[in-house]
């Protein structure tokens, strides 16, 4: 709203003759397409909020879009009658073992593609790679029939494990790597730093920003698994957010789908990735547009 | 004591051969400096010297010790890189202690007084509590030699560590270098393009072409006795002119003039240059290389009887100390360094001679020299001159 007001003062300005700002080519047609995607991407999210502080939730109209009074009430109801404070903690517990495990692998994979002289090292990569192809739910059979054997089903085990070994995050830290010069790494050899003091001094200090984007891509990615948990974990105790969200449904043969509980469990469930995405944005965006060198 | 010896070092990449059997003998603290432009290996040799490379053949000695598969931690060097390799996140001290930290080789007292000392050294004391990105370039490449000089290294090896400076700077870090190999007589190996750098700082110098060494000579060695036409074009600038003329009876004649080849093989440096068959009376093919500053306008000098040549000038462009005409000699371009504030303009036709005791041959196919005209080492005086360019 800010932006648009000081757009209407340029414009008003350059219509007056007073040329005060020249710094930016501003066209009103870029400005109306941005705010345009911009609605259509937030829409749907505005709407979920709203009907979360509705008594029933339902919509027809566009006068049932404004905000209603039960905001406090359906929170309340999702948080404590419905445990989803303890979906959103099972998330997060496993958002976070993922992160790490996902951190430690492709740093060491990542690490032994970019810098020592692995023999068919280009062929490993490629094959690393070749995983992408695979869609996980292609792996659930064999994997559900693996974590059976190992007894590992309905524990946290089970939901995070599977996801430790991740090809995209060992390529942008292959991309990220390879981005740093090589005399740095030669300097090191040289001096006699040897490869894990190398990595904890020199490699993870200097790639502080990739590492912190590439967390939060796998944070997200890794609290919004819904078909995996699903499957493999079948007490409510150790459900994860995503899941819990049909729970809130309630009682659906009866004809009372309470729409308002679900967007209030949307909306909590949408808050640790938006956080994660405000605070770190900067890094993001980095490691969005890093660049083989 | 750190004598340094290459003996037939071979490197290939694949099918490219980077460094062809290389024989080289660094001796004992000298500052060489190896030349030649961008692909000719020369970067490739000081990596292999570090042992950042595995040679392909081929051995590598520093002090009598034979070192061609070792570690590179383990051969006592310190390399300067010319984007100069600091750790980004470290503080320039930091930056200096980390690799002799790493080696465990130093207690900390010792570490602290060697930091003290090379900070003084290089005078990068108020650097060491800052990080790399609030130094300037030549801060940078002075805390850069601090991590290379507190180690005490063996030898030295700089890969264009003057590179990424400005002009201004490159000069002053030049003579700095000078004055810290002089204080320290490490032994140094320098790698450049850049020949004024090579002239100015090496006590030898080794132009490289094409994985080869073409010649290794003090720096006016070079410049006076080219071993072939690419050390002769790659030395000096502007470039040596070549002009291909035909050997008849002491005589070398070309389409726009003849001149004579005086004979004199009554010198010392004969031998140096291999080129001491003065083989001038045979007719046949040759180049002849004669440098910018070589030629005179024959109006401004007093003529001595030499034979005048006819140049067409086509471009003149004025340096400040020196006129630089780009001529036409017949149907051979031709650059003639004239006084400067020289009245002549494009167009015009100049009669110029030359320094008889400045002229070089070389082989038409090999490229080799065959006959240096002036066979007695330069007099002061031309020293003199070839410094102040």
């Amino acid at each position: 709203m800010v932006q648009l007001l000081q757009y209407a003062k340029r414009q008003a300005n350059a219509l007056r003759g007073n040329q005060t700002e020249t710094t930016h080519d501003v066209r009103p047609g870029t400005h109306l397409q941005l705010w345009f995607l911009v609605l259509v991407v937030v829409f749907p999210i505005v709407v979920a909020v709203i009907v979360s502080t509705k008594e029933t939730g339902v919509v027809t109209s566009l006068g049932d879009l404004l905000p209603g009074s039960y905001a406090v009430e359906n929170y309340r109801e999702a948080l404590v009658d419905y445990q989803f404070g303890r979906f959103m903690w099972n998330s997060l517990a496993m958002s976070l073992v993922i992160v790490v495990g996902k951190l430690i692998v492709s740093v060491f994979a990542a690490m032994a593609i970019v810098y020592y002289r692995v023999p068919y090292k280009d062929l490993v990569f490629l094959f690393i790679l070749f995983t992408l192809l695979l869609p996980v739910p292609v792996r659930f059979i064999p994997l559900f029939q693996l974590m059976n054997d190992l007894g590992w089903s309905n524990t946290i085990l089970a939901i995070t494990v599977p996801y430790i070994a991740s090809a995209t995050t060992v390529f942008i830290l292959r991309q990220h790597f390879l981005s740093i010069p090589t005399s740095i790494v030669e300097t090191a050899k040289i001096d006699g730093v040897g490869p894990l003091r190398f990595m904890l001094f020199v490699l993870l200090p200097m790639s502080k920003g990739v590492l912190v984007g590439v967390s939060i891509i796998m944070f997200v990615y890794a609290w919004n698994q819904y078909l995996w948990p699903l499957i493999i974990i079948d007490s409510e105790a150790n459900q994860v957010a995503q899941v819990g969200l049909q729970l809130l449904q309630g009682d659906v043969q009866g004809g009372q789908l309470s729409w308002s509980l679900v967007m209030a469990g949307s909306t909590l469930t949408l808050l640790p990735p938006l956080l994660l995405m405000i605070v770190f944005r900067k890094p993001l965006l980095e490691t969005f547009s890093i660049q083989q060198k | 004591m750190t004598t340094v010896t290459l003996q037939n070092l071979q490197k290939s990449f694949g099918d490219v051969v980077a460094v062809n059997s290389i024989d080289l003998e660094i001796e004992d603290g000298e500052f060489l400096v190896v030349v030649g432009p961008s692909g000719c290996g020369k970067s490739t040799t000081l990596r292999l010297l570090a042992g950042l490379e595995p040679t392909t053949d081929g051995r590598i000695e520093m002090g009598n010790r034979d070192v061609t598969g070792v570690e590179p931690k383990n051969r006592n060097v310190a390399m300067v890189f010319q984007n100069y390799a600091l750790y980004p996140h470290m503080t320039g001290r930091r930056n200096i202690t980390f690799g002799m930290k790493s080696s465990g080789d130093f207690s900390d007292a010792e570490i602290e007084s060697r930091v003290e000392d090379a900070a003084e050294t290089l005078d990068i004391e108020d650097l060491l509590d800052r990080k790399p990105e609030a130094m300037s370039g030549g801060e940078r490449q002075r805390v850069a030699l601090g991590r290379a000089i507190v180690r005490d290294p063996d030898v030295f090896l700089m890969d264009e560590p003057l590179s990424n400076l400005d002009a201004k700077l490159r000069i002053q870090m030049r003579a700095e270098l000078a004055r810290l190999h002089s204080a320290l007589e490490t032994t140094t190996v320098y790698v450049t393009h850049d020949q004024t750098e090579a002239m100015t700082l090496g006590e030898r110098v080794v132009v490289m072409n094409d994985g080869q060494i073409m010649q290794v000579d003090e720096p006016q060695v070079l410049y006076d006795f080219p071993a072939n036409r690419f050390v002769a074009e790659f030395i000096g600038d502007p470039a040596m002119n070549m002009i291909p003329v035909d050997i008849e009876n002491g005589h070398a004649v070309h389409d726009a003039f003849t001149l004579p080849l005086p004979s004199g093989d009554d010198s010392p440096s004969t031998e140096r240059n291999g080129a001491g068959d003065t083989r001038i009376s045979d007719a046949r093919h040759a180049i002849l290389g004669i440098r910018p500053e070589d030629f005179r306008l024959s109006d401004v000098q007093t003529d001595d009887g030499l034979p005048t040549i006819d140049a067409e000038v086509n471009v003149r462009e004025p340096l400040g100390d020196s006129l630089l005409l780009h001529c036409s000699i017949g149907a051979t371009a031709c650059n003639i360094q004239a006084e400067p504030r020289t009245e002549v303009h494009a167009g015009d036709t100049v009669s110029v001679t030359y320094d008889p005791a400045r002229l070089h041959l070389f082989e038409d196919k090999t490229g080799e020299a065959f006959y240096h005209s002036g066979l007695h080492l330069p007099s002061d005086e031309q020293v003199v001159s070839q410094v102040s360019k």
